[in-house]
């Protein structure tokens, strides 16, 4: 067995010309990368790899198709289980998931099991393959609130085992965070809308604008004849800190930086007519993948220099280390161990963000070391813009509008984890309004149990 | 998309629509508001319903041209569509149980405050009204108000009609003749609205104001509404738009609401040149 310890590479975009541009930072394998690196597979009998993923995906198998080739077939084995795979290739956390186990990671690096399945879906999306699935209609309506990863996910199982499927989607573009969220350099809009035009093909139809618990609420989903509604909802308001200065011009939560950029493309101003603060020096208060997304996008707008302000060390920080690893080559400058007290104006905008030091103390309830303030250690940053990216509750619209629906103090749906139902007869949920801020793979794992739960509920009806 | 069924001009860049929008309709308000978008590459902007049919499916949007927005809105016409339109957005304004109301427009805030005096006529409260513009040209829906309040003032800042002078003149006037009211609705402009609360505070006349910040997905999620409440962050799009008025920064707010006044002259001028 003389299995390469290292993968195949992946081209990237070089970082000082990235830097400035919204395209992929990654480029993908080609043919000849890909089969190279699926041979590095050892195709173990009991491949720890599937257990790893949230949809389970039956990795070997369609890594021995890659091996082989036929890469329309690896296409079907990922698509059996697992809707969006052109999207969860480039999103999905696999350091902590399926390459985690891969049994090649205890010697040398794990099989580069997603960047195969980013190869094997954009190849077949070129080619215009689909699944050919048979769906034999049963005449039995599904509501599905909220267009994003859960949502999606839930809506196509539903829709292959023959349901009539409706998305109700609050924006005026279905895909969520997707969309609105995950920046196009890492995870361009293009291929999310392709995503949903291959849902749509299933028979799911989607009404973008209506707001779910406004326009119309889920007891009069199910009164219209609605035989189980899944909220999919996803991360409601963003969290501040509740330090002084925070309503000042040139204060951004992340969601609305994000979203201004992503889905109303402010970084084409005035071309597109929603406007953006750029700035000159910008603060990123956080150290997770938003907050990474945040600091990127900064810099591709013309920031001359993008600070990460975090409270614990680099070791703690939630982000994935590729996005970390990134976002240092494309000069994000990072402030590790520090914590804002206040942001200072002037005339009412931004002028400079008051810092103190930290130092790690004992382990915490999370398990991670406590971050304590250094007396004395005040400082301030000269910036024009900061950027609050420590995280989002639970949308409050459908709990608020919805008589029966148990919530978790603090905001998020209460399911059974199995299966997503909540405490109101034939509703289910999952995603973000559920767990609070979390990721692509887990919502649509969530999204997925759901269907099947949903399946074996009106199945006996 | 959304069909316009009507459109008329109500002053001088000040238009209503008429707006196919049975899912806005059917659950819309007095106190909600909308957010539209007019074209592919357009801004998301928030606009008060101005009056609404559930049983025809249709709301009323009234509108002053002021950023570009508004203006691309005002060149669609009859039997043209608007390309987004959700809503009803907001907490409808709590207005059971009062038993006598001061309610107060500026220019075309006077618009939003239509279906909250409707509403309050139609539940049997009496209602006193109060609406001003800069001047006669610019005031509007003084007839629809009319058949619907026990007294209404009005008020142009040049005299050209009603009073000369300021809605918080005539505010301070009734309140000094000793009239009780359970509260005072003020809708207009901020400086407008921080006035009001100013007077009706010194009488002790609890006071709500609908507050219109800048919005981007008008559900809770961007957080870009934010508004300060008696010391607290709050939502002007899920905790709002009203709120108490003696408890708002309005400072802050207005402030807030010219974050981005230098972009919007900028995409207003490169409008023009094009001939918009």
């Amino acid at each position: 067995m003389a299995a390469n310890l290292n993968r195949i590479p992946m081209r990237e975009q070089d970082p000082e010309v990235r830097r400035r541009n919204f395209d992929e930072v990654a480029l993908g394998y080609t043919l000849e990368e890909a089969v190279e690196e699926a041979k590095r597979c050892l195709q173990c009998k009991k491949p720890m790899c599937v257990e790893g993923c949230p949809v389970n995906v039956r990795i070997p198998q369609f890594i021995a198709a890659v091996v082989e080739g036929n890469i329309e077939e690896a296409f079907r084995i990922i698509r059996q289980t697992n809707n969006l795979p052109a999207i969860c290739g480039r999103v999905c956390p696999q350091e902590t998931q399926c390459e985690q186990r891969c049994v090649l990671g205890k010697r040398g690096e794990p099989v580069a099991i997603g960047r195969l399945e980013r190869f094997v879906a954009d190849y077949c999306m070129e080619k215009g393959v689909d699944d050919e699935v048979d769906i034999k209609p049963n005449g039995k309506k599904v509501a599905i609130v909220g267009a994003g990863p859960a949502g999606l996910t839930a809506a196509a199982d539903l829709a292959k085992l023959g349901y009539d499927v409706t998305i109700f989607e609050a924006f005026h573009e279905p895909g969520g965070v997707l969309i609105y969220g995950i920046p196009e350099f890492r995870l361009p809009k293009a291929l999310v809308k392709k995503e949903i035009e291959g849902l749509k093909k299933l028979g799911v139809k989607i009404l973008t604008n209506v707001v779910v618990g406004k326009s119309i609420t889920i007891d009069e989903l199910l009164e219209e004849g609605y035989k189980a509604v899944f909220i999919g909802s996803g991360a409601g308001l963003p969290k501040f800190m509740g330090i002084p200065g925070e309503n000042l011009n040139g204060v951004y939560s992340a969601n609305e930086f994000l979203t201004r950029i992503n889905l109303m493309k402010a970084y084409d101003f005035p071309n597109s007519h929603t406007p953006i603060k750029r700035g000159k020096k910008i603060a990123v208060v956080g150290g997770g993948n938003v907050a990474m997304d945040a600091a990127r996008s900064a810099l591709r707008l013309g920031a001359e220099e993008v600070h990460i302000v975090y409270r614990r060390s680099e070791a703690e920080m939630p982000a994935r280390l590729e996005e970390i690893h990134h976002a240092k080559e494309e000069g994000v400058i990072f402030d590790v161990l520090t914590n804002p007290v206040e942001i200072l104006g002037q005339d009412g905008w931004v002028k400079g963000l008051k810092c103190i030091r930290m130092e790690l103390g004992e382990p915490d309830e999370s398990g991670r070391r406590r971050p304590i303030p250094v007396e004395g250690s005040e400082f301030i940053m000269d910036v024009d813009i900061v950027i609050i990216a420590i995280g989002t509750s639970p949308n409050p619209l459908i709990a608020s509008t919805t008589p029966g629906l148990a919530v978790q103090k603090w905001g998020g749906i209460i399911v059974d984890e199995e299966t997503g139902a909540t405490s109101k007869d034939r509703v289910y949920a999952g995603g973000d309004a559920v767990t609070g801020a979390a990721t692509v793979i887990l919502a649509m794992g969530a999204g997925k149990k759901a269907a099947k739960a949903i399946h074996e509920r009106l199945s006996k009806e | 998309m959304y069909k316009i069924l009507r459109k008329e001009k109500l002053a001088p860049a000040i238009w209503l629509m008429k707006v196919e929008a049975p899912f806005v309709a059917r659950r819309a308000m007095p106190g909600q508001f909308i957010i539209l978008r007019v074209k592919e590459e357009g801004e998301r902007i928030p606009l008060t319903i101005a009056d609404y049919d559930r049983q025809q499916g249709w709301v009323t949007i009234i509108f002053q041209e002021v950023g570009l927005t508004t203006r691309l809105l005002a060149q669609l016409n009859e039997g043209d569509s608007i390309l987004d339109f959700v809503g009803p957005l907001g907490r409808a304004s709590e207005l059971d149980g009062l038993k006598r109301v001061l309610c107060i427009g500026g220019g075309v805030g006077v618009a939003p405050l239509y279906p909250q005096i409707k509403y309050l006529w139609e539940k049997g409260t009496s209602v006193d009204v109060i609406i001003g513009a800069r001047s006669k040209e610019y005031l509007i829906l003084e007839e629809e108000i009319r058949g619907i309040c026990d007294n209404l003032y009005i008020t142009t800042d040049d005299g050209s009609y009603g009073r000369k002078g300021f809605v918080s003149d005539v505010l301070k006037e009734l309140l000094d003749q000793g009239n009780q009211y359970d509260e005072v609705i003020a809708i207009g402009p901020l400086i407008m609205m921080k006035v009001v609360s100013e007077i009706t505070k010194q009488y002790g006349v609890h006071t709500v104001v609908s507050m219109n910040p800048i919005m981007v997905d008008g559900t809770g999620m961007c957080g870009g509404c934010r508004v300060t409440v008696g010391g607290e962050v709050r939502y002007a799009c899920v905790d709002g738009p009203d709120f108490d008025g003696h408890l708002v920064d309005f400072d802050e707010a207005m402030r807030r609401q010219r974050m981005y006044r230098e972009e919007e002259q900028h995409i207003c001028k490169l409008m023009e040149k094009e001939g918009l």
